[in-house]
Formats: C-alpha cells, structure tokens, sequence
C-alpha cells in the first residue's frame, strides 16, 4: 500500500468519490453536474497518468531518446473530454430549460411541481 | 382431394368466413347467409375425411417448423374426427339458432359475434386434428382469445367480470400449468408428437411422469375439473347460443378431449393404469362428479343449473380415462358427442325461455310446460339422456362407462356413476314436473304476444333434440369410428 | 467496391448525414432525406447479414491499419442481427416521423429534430458494428446524447426533467464503462475486443480485470435499464416525443443487451464471468425482480406510455434472464427476444402514437370505446400487448419458450414457474387495455375521432405483422439467433 508511488490513482479515486458525493447528495442540477464534471476529470486523470512509463520522455519522436511515455491514453482521453464537454453542454442546456419551465433548478422543487412520487419508488 | 388438403381447408373455410364476415358485416340479411355458408361449408369439409378415417388411414400434413424437431403439424385421428364433426355439424345448428336469437333479443354486436364464432370453430377444428401437442396448445389458447369476447358480448359490468373471470382462469391454467408440462415433456423426451402407447414410458421416471400428470390434467382448464372449474359458470353471462355452442359443446369438450388425447396418446392407457400415481385423478374427478351435482341442486339460475351439470358431465370423460380400460375409453369418448347433443339442447331450451318469456330462474318456470310445450318437451329429451335413461343417447355412454369400472372392479366408481345418475334425476325432474303440472298455478307473463320461442331457435331446438334420440337408435357409427382408438 | 466498404457505410452515412440533414430547413424535406437514409442502412444491413450467414466474420480494418493498432469493425451473427433490428425499426419509425413529429414539435425545429435522430442512429449502429472497446464507448457517447435531446423535446416540461435524470444516470453509466475499459487497457495494452479476451486470461495480477469486470457490468446495466438501475426509463419514455419513444424503446436497450453480451461472453468468456464472478447469482435474481415488478408496477398505471414503459422493464428482465443461463437455448432465447420485442413495444408506441395524433391523449381513460372509432390502431395495441403476454402465434411465445426450455434443461425448477407467471402478470395489464378500448362506452363528446392516417398506420402494423409473421415463421430469428449464441459460448460451429 504504498500511497507515494501510486499517489495518481489515489489522486483519482479521492477526486472521483467526491464528484459522485455531489451527484448523489445535491438536489441542486448545476451541482450535480459539477459533480458529474468532477467525476469524469478524475477518470481522465486515472487514464492519462497510466500513460507516463518511468525513464520515458514525452512521445515525439526523436533520435536522442528510445523511452516514450504512451501517447494512445491521450489521444482516447481527448476523444472523451470532447464527450464530456458535449454532454455538459446538453446538461446545461437542459437546466436552463427546466429554469425556465420550471422557475428553479432544485429537484425536489421539480418533483412536489410534478406531483412526482419521485425517483425513490421503482 | 388429399387428406392433407382436406384439412386445411377445414382450417381456411372458418378463418376466411370470418374475414368475409368483417368486410360485410354492416348488412343484416347477407351476414345470416355467409355465416350460414360458412358452417355448411366446414361441416362438408370435415364429412369428406370420414371416409379415410373408417378404414384406418390418418391422414396428415405438417407445416413448417417452430423449432428445429417441432413441427406445426395435424394428423387425423378417431377422436378427433369425431370432435370435428360433433363441432361443426353443431356449428350450423347454432348459427340457425342465433339468428332467431339474436334478431328477437335485439342484442348489439352481431357482426363481432359471428366473426367471433367463425375464429372459435377454427381453432376447435385446428385442437381436433392437431397432430403433436404444440399445435393443439396452439389452438387452445387461441380458442381463449377468440371466446373471451363472445363471453363479455353485452358489455354490461356484470359481462365484463364474468369474461375477466372467464379469461384468467383459463389462461392462467395454461399457462402456468399446462406450458410448463409441455415445455418439461419437450425438454425431457425431444418430441411432443402424438403416439399410439404415449411418448412417456421408458423416457422419464415415475415421480416425473406423476408430477407431469398433474401439470397436464390440471392445466386442461377447459375441462372444468375442480378447482378449476370457476369460469364455467363465470361464463354464463354470455347470451344463450354462446353458452350453447362453446360452452356446452365447443370449450369444455375441447378441455376433455384435450385430455382423452393425452391420456390416450402422451402417457399412454398402460402408464396411467399401471402406475399407482394416477389414482389421485380417479379421485379427484368422482369428487367433481358429486359435487357439481350437489351444487347443481342449490342453483336456481337455470343456466348455472345447467352449468355445473356441465361440470359434472365433464368429469365423467376424466372418469372413463383415469380408469384407462377399453370399456371406460370408449364411454368416455363416445360420452363427448352423446352429451353434446343433449346439453346444447338444454341450452337452447333455457335461450327459447328466456326470450319468450324472459325469465332465467327456475322457480319462475312453474307451469312454462303450457305455454311452451314443444320447448319443454326438448328439455325433457335432453334431460333424460344426461340422465342416462334409454331411448336417449346418454345411455350408451354410461353404459361403456359402467362397464368399465365393472372391469376393474372398481365398485366405488360405479356407485359414483349410479349416484350422480340419481343426482341428475333429482335436479331435472322436479323442475319438468313442475313445468307441466304447477303446484301454484298461475299463468306467466308473455312478451309480445308469442307462446313459442321464435321459429327459427324451435327449429334449432328440434335437430339437436332428435339428434339424442339418433344416437341411441344408432350408435354403430360412433363405435366404428371410435373402436380402433381402445383396440376393441 | 463499396460492398467491401459496408461496414464502415453503415456507420458513416447516417453519421455526415447528420449534419446535412440540420441545413435541410423545410421540415419535409429533411423527413424525406431521413427516409431515405434509414431506408439505405436497412438494406446495407440486410445484405451484410446475408453475407455474414454465408462467409462468416467479416473483418473490416478502418483506415487499412491492421488491428490491434487499428480499430477493427468485426461483423459476426450477432452483430449484424442487431444491425438488422436498428435499421429496420429506423426505417419503419422514419416514415411515420412526419406526422407525429410534426404534431408534437414546434416546425422551425424539425431539421434539428431530424438530424438529431440520425446521430442516435449512428450510434447505435456504431455500437454494434464496432469490435473496439474504446469506440463502444464513443458511439454509446454519441448515441446517449443525442437521446438526451430527442427526449427532452416532448411536448411537456416534465420531458426536460426526464432527459435530465437520463443524462446524468447515463453518463454515470458510461463513466463507469470508461473506468472498466481504463482498467482493462492497462493490463492488457489493448483496446480491440477479440485482443482482449486472448490477453485478459493471461494477465499476471486479476484484481484490476476483477474490478474492470465489476464497472463494465454495472455500467452497462444502467444503459441496459435493469433493475435496480431502471429508475431513468420510465419518465424517460413517457414524456418523450411518440416516435422517439417508439424509436428508443425498440433500440436503445437492445443495444445494451448486445454490449453486455459482447463484454460478458466474447471479451470475458463465460467460464470467467459465470464461475469467477458471480454474474449468474447476481443477473438471475435481478432479471426475475424485473420481469415481476415492473409487470406489476405497470398494472397500476393510468398513462398508457407509462404502462408500456414499466412493461419494457419487465421485458429487459427477460433478455438479462437468458443472458444468465450462460446456455446455447438461454443465449438464443435472449438473443431472439432483441429482435422480438423490438417489433413488438416498436408497434405499440408507434400504436399509441396515433392514438396521441387523433385523441390527443394516451391516458387508460382516452381509450374507452377506441375500439370502434380507431379499430386498426386498437388491434395493433392489442396485438402487441398479447406478443407481450406470450400468446402462441405471437414471436413472444417463441422467446419465453426458449427461456423457460432453458431454465427446464438448467434444472432451475423455480425460474421457469417465475416466467411463466410473468406472463400472467403481463396478461392483467393487457386485459386492462383490453377491455378498455373493447368493452367500455366511449366518453361523451368523443365522436369527432377518426382512424389514424395511412402514413401512421402501416409502419405500426409492418411491425405488428412482422411481431406475428415471426412468431410462426421462426426459422431466420432462431436460426441466426443460435448461430450467435454458439459464437459467444464458443461452440465449434
């Protein structure tokens, strides 16, 4: 267990847990959705450090070096924040439809609006 | 024209009919001579295969696969012919009666009646020559679906829940029951085909094939054997040619003999005498016979009389198969036309009341006999043959029957027979003598001046009622068809 | 040329179709352009699984780079089965999208609308073409998103909470995925799936593919909407526009079954997900609670959509239960049951969305004497609802006879009881609808309502008759059904 060497991944987890906190605990939806950016950026941090191989330099190529850190993690994480972005996009697009549909952005205003019995029964 | 052709034209003539019917439906006249055509056209269709069945040939034809090793197959046999038969020669004398019926009862729905009809004859035809138990499951529950409307046809709360009861008993049944011992016989013996000697023996264990037994008899809802036997009476909101033709000739005889056929040709007449597990049905279904006799007594609503005599009746078919000799088959089957006919009589006989006088209890009908003496006499022709009494059909039937537990010794059986006979007697006969002889004596109203029922029902009434008589006068058609089934 | 190139066609078109479709302004001529997209991929997808039944694997390397450094469309049964069911049900849905949409969303918006639809299209088809793990990622990605929006069009306010609560359970959902194929990846060095199932049993240290196994399975199971993770479904179907309702209730699951099946069997392999993991002990009792409850829940349901979207939860129970058998008959019945219900609970809300189009309504209370006013739409309601059910001469029986064969030849006595009994279940709310549209007096003031257009009508009732063409005719279904099933268990064919 030791944290120094595998500190990114603590990193990630730590950061991870604290975005689903914010996702499930908060009724506020721009909360949840900082906490859904937060949840994604830890899983990006735990793919994008994978790819420093120890000894490596940074993958361009070049004939004084042999070592590369892998450059794949980066290109899939770029690929995801493109959807991260996208979907935060929608998310808040949807907000503001709900604001303005609703006249507020906590659920638990919206579901007593809706008459809802809410997300908690099957 | 090949057996296999013959057949399916039996199966097309009532499906299309029932197309026919949908497409011109709005006109009153052409709708009574369609389903008319209709009728005649299937009973010719299933009278040309007698002849191929008499000498010993099944013929057959089998469509295509449902899964690899199962086809949707039929094949003709004794038992069915005569199913198909009974069904559809009655079938012609229903819809001469419903006509009458349904145009002096001013009932709504009429096209939706006779398309309903046409699809339930299908299927009955489709369960009678069924040749593996996928196909006649089939069917089955199509027979279900295409009923379930003509049992709610007046849309009355009261209809509603007698069609709801009707449909979750039966369906419920089948599928839970009956499915599950079909799927376990596929999975367990790779072929659900129906052989002379049954598929079972030698292919599952005892305690399975005791279990399986079960699922099965049980399953066959339609054969109304307690406790099971709830959605008969359930069904008796639907009007009278309904509760007639399906009711007393077309569900509950494709529940027996739904049961006869496996009896005869899944587990085979060996399995079921020689292994201990089947006396539970023995039982199980003498218990019917009483106490639907018992309960008939209680009834005052003619049409619930009528019912649990139904219900009764049908056990006695379970009856002759559960003993599993060649005298109690052959009753047993020859019991499916013999009560057919005279139960279809009581039926159209308690719709002629009904509409000439409107009454449906049987202490109104005090006197009726006056007033209505062609219907009661009917009445009183049916009744005598569910009795059992010659000259009238029913007797050959409880004779075979009786002869069967007399094979086996079985002197508890044959008590069961002779007692519900008694039964019988005692709730027809008091209520025919007091049709003829009331001990009050007062006259009953008349609706619009009629004394009869409407021609028309008296001319149905007058087929099925001489039919009880034919069959007794001459049962040797029946026996030859029947003979080859039990090796007699 | 191009039929070499079929595989990445599939996915490409709809995909630069997409945006085209958004500069096409006038609404019917972005319908049309839809129409006939849709109706290329059907036939694209029916020539690819012709020549899959023939020649087997189809192995197309995008780019020309080699796998596993290229990524690798990989075209078995399975795969081009559901590629068959999404572009059928596009193309059927598509045509009848004129008149719902147009009745349902504002007409400035309809070329967004359409090129919105062709994206989810595009993902879908992308998640089941596809023999990468990272790009069933991007494409369930790109396929959810534009779900997102499709939903949150419907008519109410209600249809943006909806898409608000998908949005964020999906992403959970997909994050999770994300999580899961980081891990693998980093075990194994591979994102091409066939690489991986060579690797992943030759890994040193299993604890990370043990957690990978874990994130990529509850991941999934968000999309796949079964229980306890349906919470998103219900509000989901019911306030989104008839057509996507219709559109996403035959596709969207299905496509999570498919991953699943593809992760649990073609990457893992069963004997490490059923006898290393307890995937058997974990899916059975969930799929069992969801064929029950969410029958039971939909029994009590007023709104039409609602009930069918309840009754959705309970059929997605049944495609985890055959997932669970892990067995030739389990796999072919869950397998046959993409494609059946997908015809089914397609007709149906195609069905109740011309009951939306003519009443204005989907509620139990609208439905009251339909019966006669609208009998062509009824019967199509009714029919689909007895498939549900089970009923012989629907396709749906064929599913549950597989599943409970299954169930008979594991010796899992219980389990088939419980699935017939869900049948019974489902017959009640059937009987409801049944007996409402059939058996009741029509509101009064209700004459005014005519039967649905033809252009509404037939697309609903090719879905109905196929729901019944395919329960009797069952050889193509089940014939490719169990050529997949033996693929993924591994069978010598």
């Amino acid at each position: 267990m030791d944290i120094l060497t595998h500190f990114n991944y603590w990193a990630a987890i730590a950061l991870a847990t604290i975005g689903l906190y914010a996702l499930v605990a908060r009724h506020n939806m721009i909360k949840k959705l900082i906490g859904l950016s937060l949840f994604q950026t830890a899983v990006f941090l735990l793919f994008i450090t994978i790819g420093k191989v120890t000894g490596g330099t940074a993958p361009i190529l070049d004939s004084a070096y042999s070592l590369y850190s892998n450059p794949l993690p980066h290109v899939l994480i770029l690929t995801a924040i493109v959807v991260s972005v996208s979907t935060l996009a929608v998310g808040l697009a949807l907000a503001i439809a709900i604001k303005r549909d609703y006249g507020t952005v906590e659920e638990d205003e919206i579901h007593e609006a809706d008459n809802d019995p809410g997300p908690g029964s099957a | 024209m090949s057996g296999g052709a013959l057949i399916l034209l039996a199966l097309a003539i009532p499906i299309c009919g029932a197309v026919l019917l949908s497409i011109i439906g709005r006109f009153a006249h052409l709708r009574n001579e369609v389903s008319l055509v209709t009728s005649c056209g299937l009973l010719a269709a299933v009278a040309a295969l007698v002849p191929s069945v008499m000498v010993g040939d099944r013929p057959s034809i089998s469509l295509f696969e449902f899964a690899p090793g199962l086809k949707f197959a039929f094949e003709v046999e004794p038992l069915g012919m005569l199913f198909a038969l009974l069904a559809s020669f009655l079938w012609i004398v229903t819809t001469i009666y419903s006509i009458g019926y349904l145009a002096a009862n001013g009932e709504p729905h009429r096209t939706r009646f006779h398309i309903c009809f046409s699809l339930a004859l299908a299927s009955v035809i489709g369960i009678a020559f069924a040749g593996n138990m996928l196909t006649l499951f089939f069917f089955y529950e199509a027979l279900t679906l295409c009923t379930y409307p003509l049992v709610a046809h007046s849309g009355t709360e009261e209809a509603r829940r007698g069609a709801r009861r009707y449909l979750a008993i039966l369906l419920s049944t089948s599928i839970m029951l009956l499915l599950l011992a079909i799927l376990w016989t596929w999975v367990a013996v790779g072929t659900l085909e129906f052989r002379a000697g049954g598929i079972l023996m030698g292919a599952v264990s005892e305690p399975v094939m005791a279990v399986l037994l079960v699922l099965y008899v049980f399953g066959v809802g339609k054969a109304a054997l307690m406790p099971f036997h709830g959605w008969l009476p359930a069904a008796m909101v639907a009007p009278s040619p309904v509760s007639a033709l399906l009711h007393a000739v077309a569900v509950v005889k494709a529940g027996v003999f739904t049961i006869v056929k496996i009896g005869l040709y899944i587990f085979g007449l060996d399995a079921i005498r020689d292994f201990a597990s089947g006396e539970w049905l023995l039982y199980v279904s003498g218990a019917t016979i009483l106490i639907a006799s018992l309960l008939a007594l209680r009834q005052d609503n003619l049409k619930h009389r009528l019912a649990y005599s139904t219900v009764s009746q049908l056990s006695y078919v379970v009856l002759g198969v559960a003993m599993a000799n060649a005298h109690a088959v052959m009753g047993a089957s020859m019991h499916i036309a013999m009560h057919g006919f005279a139960k279809i009589t009581l039926f159209f006989c308690a719709g002629a009341i009904y509409t000439a006088t409107r009454k449906t209890h049987v202490s109104q009908l005090d006197g009726i006999g006056r007033r209505m003496p062609f219907t009661m006499g009917a009445f009183t022709i049916g009744a005598l043959a569910l009795i059992g009494l010659p000259p009238f059909s029913g007797a050959w039937s409880k004779y075979y029957l009786v002869l069967g537990s007399l094979d086996d010794g079985a002197y508890a059986l044959l008590s069961v027979l002779l007692i519900s006979s008694l039964l019988n007697a005692l709730y027809f006969l008091p209520l025919i003598v007091r049709a003829y002889f009331p001990t009050g004596g007062q006259p009953l109203p008349v609706v619009g001046g009629i004394a009869e029922a409407p021609k028309l029902q008296l001319v149905a009434i007058s087929i099925t009622a001489l039919g009880s008589v034919a069959l007794f006068a001459y049962p040797q058609f029946l026996f030859n068809l029947l003979r080859p089934l039990v090796g007699m | 040329m191009i039929a070499g190139h079929l595989p990445i066609l599939q996915v490409a078109l709809p995909l630069i179709a997409a945006p085209l479709c958004v500069l096409l302004r006038r609404p019917t001529l972005a319908w049309a352009f839809a129409t006939l997209v849709s109706w290329a991929l059907l036939a694209m997808s029916i020539l690819l699984l012709i020549r899959v039944m023939a020649d087997g694997v189809i192995s197309y390397h995008l780019g020309g780079w080699a796998p596993p450094f290229g990524i690798e469309y990989r075209l078995d049964a399975l795969n081009c089965f559901v590629l068959l069911v999404i572009s059928a049900i596009a193309a059927v849905v598509t045509p009848y999208m004129r008149e719902s949409v147009a009745s349902e969303i504002a007409a400035p918006r309809h070329n967004l609308f359409y090129g919105l639809y062709l994206l989810a299209l595009t993902g879908l088809l992308g998640i089941a073409a596809t023999g990468d793990a990272f790009n069933i990622y991007v494409f369930m990605e790109i396929s959810s998103l534009a779900s997102y929006v499709l939903i949150g069009l419907g008519s109410s306010r209600r249809a943006r909470a909806a898409a608000f609560q998908y949005l964020i359970m999906g992403t959970i959902g997909a994050t999770f995925l994300l999580i899961g194929i980081g891990l693998l990846y980093m075990m194994t060095g591979t994102l091409n799936l066939a690489d991986l199932s060579q690797r992943v049993a030759k890994v040193p240290d299993m604890r990370p593919i043990y957690a990978a196994f874990a994130f990529i399975t509850v991941g999934i199971l968000i999309k796949l909407a079964l229980f306890p993770l349906h919470i998103w479904l219900p509000n989901a179907y019911t306030h989104a526009p008839s057509a996507v309702s219709a559109f996403l209730a035959a596709s969207a699951t299905k496509v999570g079954a498919y991953v699943l099946l593809r992760f649990v069997f073609t990457l893992f392999g069963a004997e490490f997900s059923f006898e290393r993991m307890p995937l058997m002990e974990i899916l059975m009792p969930l799929s069992l609670i969801a064929i029950l409850v969410g029958s039971a829940v939909a029994i009590f349901q007023y709104d039409l959509k609602r009930l069918f979207a309840y009754s959705s939860i309970g059929q997605i129970g049944y495609l985890a239960l055959g997932i669970s058998f892990a067995s030739t008959s389990g796999l072919t019945g869950a397998i046959v049951h993409i494609f059946n219900h997908a015809m089914m609970k397609g007709g149906i809300f195609l069905a109740l969305g011309c009951m939306m189009y003519r009443t204005g309504s989907v509620e139990l209370s609208a439905l009251h004497g339909l019966g006669r006013r609208m009998p062509f739409t009824t019967a199509a309601l009714i029919i689909g609802g007895l498939g549900l059910v089970g009923v012989p001469l629907t396709s749906g029986f064929v599913s549950k006879w597989y599943l409970v064969q299954a169930a008979l030849e594991a010796d899992l006595w219980p389990v088939a009881v419980l699935i017939l009994l869900g049948s019974l279940v489902a017959l009640v709310y059937v009987g409801r609808v049944i007996e409402a549209a059939y058996f009741r007096p029509p509101p009064p003031g209700a004459h005014a309502i005519r039967e649905a257009s033809l252009q509404m009508l037939i697309p609903t009732w090719i879905l109905l008759a196929a729901s019944l063409y395919f329960g009797v005719h069952t050889d193509i279904t089940v014939g490719v059904a169990e050529r997949g099933a033996e693929m993924l268990l591994g069978i010598a064919h």
